[in-house]
């Protein structure tokens, strides 16, 4: 028991590994500003190519979905890492973790926002441009923002998700929370800084994950 | 009436908190008789119905169905008695995900322990006595409400209940639909059912109704025969209750 | 052009390394099926027991669901792989990927089944213990079949996201599809390896993808009707 408690829980361990583990916390909380501004922004595009009534907008806007669902986000990441420079092109672990996540999370964003699009009904539609609206004013002022609300858990549960695939970035280096926490741990040798870590994700997506099952609840009433 | 009562109750009582819903409700309902029910909503009378098959909890008091007392008892004891009293309700609530024939057949099978043969030739034939042996092999969304309550009347049947509870049985029925609901309830108080009726169908009240209870506020307040409560209600809140509803 | 189709696509590279990527595929498919069998099966039984509502079991429930669905899986499996064994628990690679992922698996599952119980009507509970089959046949019988209808979809697109995720894997050593192509990248200097293993994902993942759409698309239209 004594020893469990020493190897995952020894506070003098976190104690020091704290200032390291911040500083990656701070990288965490850089990189999922960009990652989520990214798939929200990369999204909504590739969701409206996908509702689009042209077909040259569509089609490349399917593929372009099922294959990064398709893919590993890990697979993805280190393709472009690793991969990239082989042809010719130098990039950053930030700039490779950014470019690798706009695609994987463009393709789940614009999943959500497709379902949000068609839940609004024809009538609306028809409503705004009777009322002289153009197509793209009625998309933006009165389509979107009813999509956007209908499927706001949705948004919200994905984003979780996106926030915990930043702890991928440490595989190529990145020094985010996991990273400096599995740094910390092997130069420790104790496992006590990854559990702060885990506490540390617990503390910032505990409270989204519930928010995400109370909003689901209710609209299933 | 010389025979027991087919079923009992006995100062019933139901409360969610402070608020009553039952006070002191006592009834008794022959072999064979059809006790109509009516009332305004919120008067107790689904409440009353649903505690007779212990949906609802009662609060106090006894429900006793052919000399068995239901409150007492092991769960085992309380499956086999829902099993001899039927219910049917206001939403038919047919299994959505089987088809109308294993609808029936379900709890002949599951909780009865008759065989499939057995359970399907008894299921047939209900669905023969409702008319709707030809959509067996239907699934519930397929058909009209009417049908839906009809087969959901088939499924209580199956079981060989001693008496039927029917909740607001048209309720949530197109007008055009009621007629074939009722006209299978008028067949089965023809072949001698036990029944306790909660509706609003007056009409169908007078024609076939051996006794008429009128409940507001958890309490029954005036019960008699069809002509004298349609014809002459003496309580004051029935002549009001009842001119409001049959104008 | 023809550099990049060398660089990425050199044939010779690919018939090289293609039977070390093609094992990783098969390890990959043994740890998902593993993962899924277990995870929607845990998933399923606690939320059966859910609707037994007993306060206790629910908050238990409850708390492992949010943890699990909160958690980063990378976390989770360098957790158990480095912290396990300065406790005298040694698991290996592959066993601490399907013990995460199952977890994993079985919170979302867990969420998406009780969502299913949720969402079917009071009186169909009614009506099944009104026929005397009691809490037990009607949760089998009657609720049950419906809930699991009505979770085929999200539990789909949850079993791709999570599968996929064998692929983190190649952090603690499981010699699955990016391990074998990174591992071939450093020695033939080459990227067609990981070109190999992005193609490997998307024959295993594309069907699942396909299918996953197929119950969307179903879904969207009986629910427009």
């Amino acid at each position: 028991m004594q020893s469990l408690m020493d190897q995952f829980f020894n506070l003098e361990i976190m104690a020091k590994a704290l200032p390291l583990m911040l500083s990656g916390l701070w990288m965490t909380a850089k990189l999922c500003a960009a990652v989520i501004v990214l798939g929200l922004g990369g999204g909504l595009v590739v969701a409206l190519a996908n509702v689009s009534p042209r077909r040259w907008l569509r089609f490349p806007s399917i593929v372009f979905t099922d294959i990064f669902r398709a893919l590993p986000p890990l697979v993805l990441l280190i393709f472009i890492y690793s991969g990239l420079p082989f042809a010719g092109i130098e990039i950053s672990p930030f700039a490779a973790v950014a470019l690798a996540f706009l695609l994987n999370n463009s393709a789940y964003y614009a999943e959500v926002y497709r379902a949000g699009i068609l839940s609004v009904g024809k009538g609306q539609w028809e409503a705004a441009r009777s009322t002289g609206l153009s197509q793209t004013q009625t998309l933006t002022s009165v389509v979107l923002p009813q999509a956007v609300r209908n499927v706001l858990p949705d948004l919200l549960s994905n984003t979780v998700e996106v926030v915990k695939l930043t702890s991928l970035a440490s595989v190529v280096s990145l020094s985010e929370l996991l990273y400096t926490a599995n740094m910390a741990r092997s130069i420790t040798y104790n496992a006590s800084p990854l559990v702060l870590a885990a506490l540390i994700y617990l503390v910032i997506l505990w409270p989204v994950v519930r928010l995400v099952s109370r909003f689901q609840r209710r609209l299933a009433a | 009436m010389v025979s027991r009562p087919m079923l009992e109750i006995v100062s019933l009582q139901k409360c969610f908190g402070d608020n009553v819903i039952l006070r002191d409700i006592n009834l008794k309902v022959a072999q064979g008789e059809l006790v109509f029910i009516i009332g305004p909503s919120g008067s107790g009378k689904s409440t009353m119905l649903r505690c007779c098959n212990r949906l609802e909890e009662p609060s106090g008091g006894d429900v006793i169905v052919d000399g068995r007392n239901i409150m007492s008892g092991t769960r085992r004891d309380l499956d086999l008695m829902r099993l001899k009293v039927g219910m049917v309700f206001q939403g038919f609530h047919l299994y959505p995900h089987m088809s109308v024939l294993n609808n029936v057949t379900l709890a002949q099978r599951k909780a009865m322990g008759r065989t499939a043969e057995e359970a399907k030739a008894r299921a047939m034939d209900m669905l023969e006595r409702v008319g709707l042996a030809h959509k067996a092999d239907a699934m519930p969304a397929q058909l009209s409400g009417g049908q839906q309550q009809r087969v959901a009347i088939a499924r209580a049947l199956a079981l060989d209940p001693l008496v039927m509870l029917f909740d607001e049985p048209t309720s949530a029925l197109d007008p055009e639909l009621v007629g074939s609901v009722l006209a299978v309830m008028k067949d089965l108080k023809a072949k001698g059912m036990t029944m306790l009726v909660v509706s609003h169908e007056m009409g169908f009240a007078r024609e076939t109704a051996d006794r008429v209870i009128f409940m507001d506020g958890g309490v029954v307040v005036e019960e008699g025969a069809p002509d004298e409560i349609f014809g002459a209600p003496k309580a004051e809140r029935t002549q009001a209750f009842l001119s409001r509803v049959t104008r | 052009m023809q550099n990049f189709l060398h660089t990425f696509f050199d044939p010779n590279v690919m018939a090289r390394y293609l039977p070390d990527v093609l094992s990783g595929m098969m390890v990959a498919i043994w740890i998902g099926a593993a993962v899924v069998v277990a995870g929607v099966t845990a998933g399923l039984a606690l939320a059966c027991l859910r609707t037994y509502r007993i306060a206790i079991c629910d908050v238990f429930i409850i708390c492992f669901a949010d943890i699990f669905r909160a958690l980063p899986p990378l976390v989770l499996i360098l957790l158990l792989y480095f912290g396990l064994p300065g406790v005298g628990v040694r698991l290996s690679g592959p066993v601490v990927l399907f013990v995460v992922l199952s977890l994993t698996l079985a919170a979302f599952a867990e969420e998406i089944f009780w969502a299913g119980f949720s969402s079917i009507e009071k009186g169909q509970w009614e009506a099944g213990i009104s026929t005397g089959l009691g809490f037990g046949g009607t949760l089998v019988y009657v609720a049950l079949p419906q809930a699991v209808r009505l979770a085929i979809p999200p539990l789909v697109n949850r079993v791709l996201a999570i599968t996929k995720m064998t692929a983190l894997g190649s952090v603690i050593g499981v010699l699955e599809i990016l391990s074998a192509a990174t591992t071939a990248q450093s020695f033939s200097g080459s990227a067609t390896p990981l070109s190999l293993a992005a193609i490997a994902y998307l024959v295993l993942f594309l069907p699942l993808v396909f299918a996953a759409r197929m119950f969307e698309r179903r879904r969207e239209q009986s629910l427009g009707r």
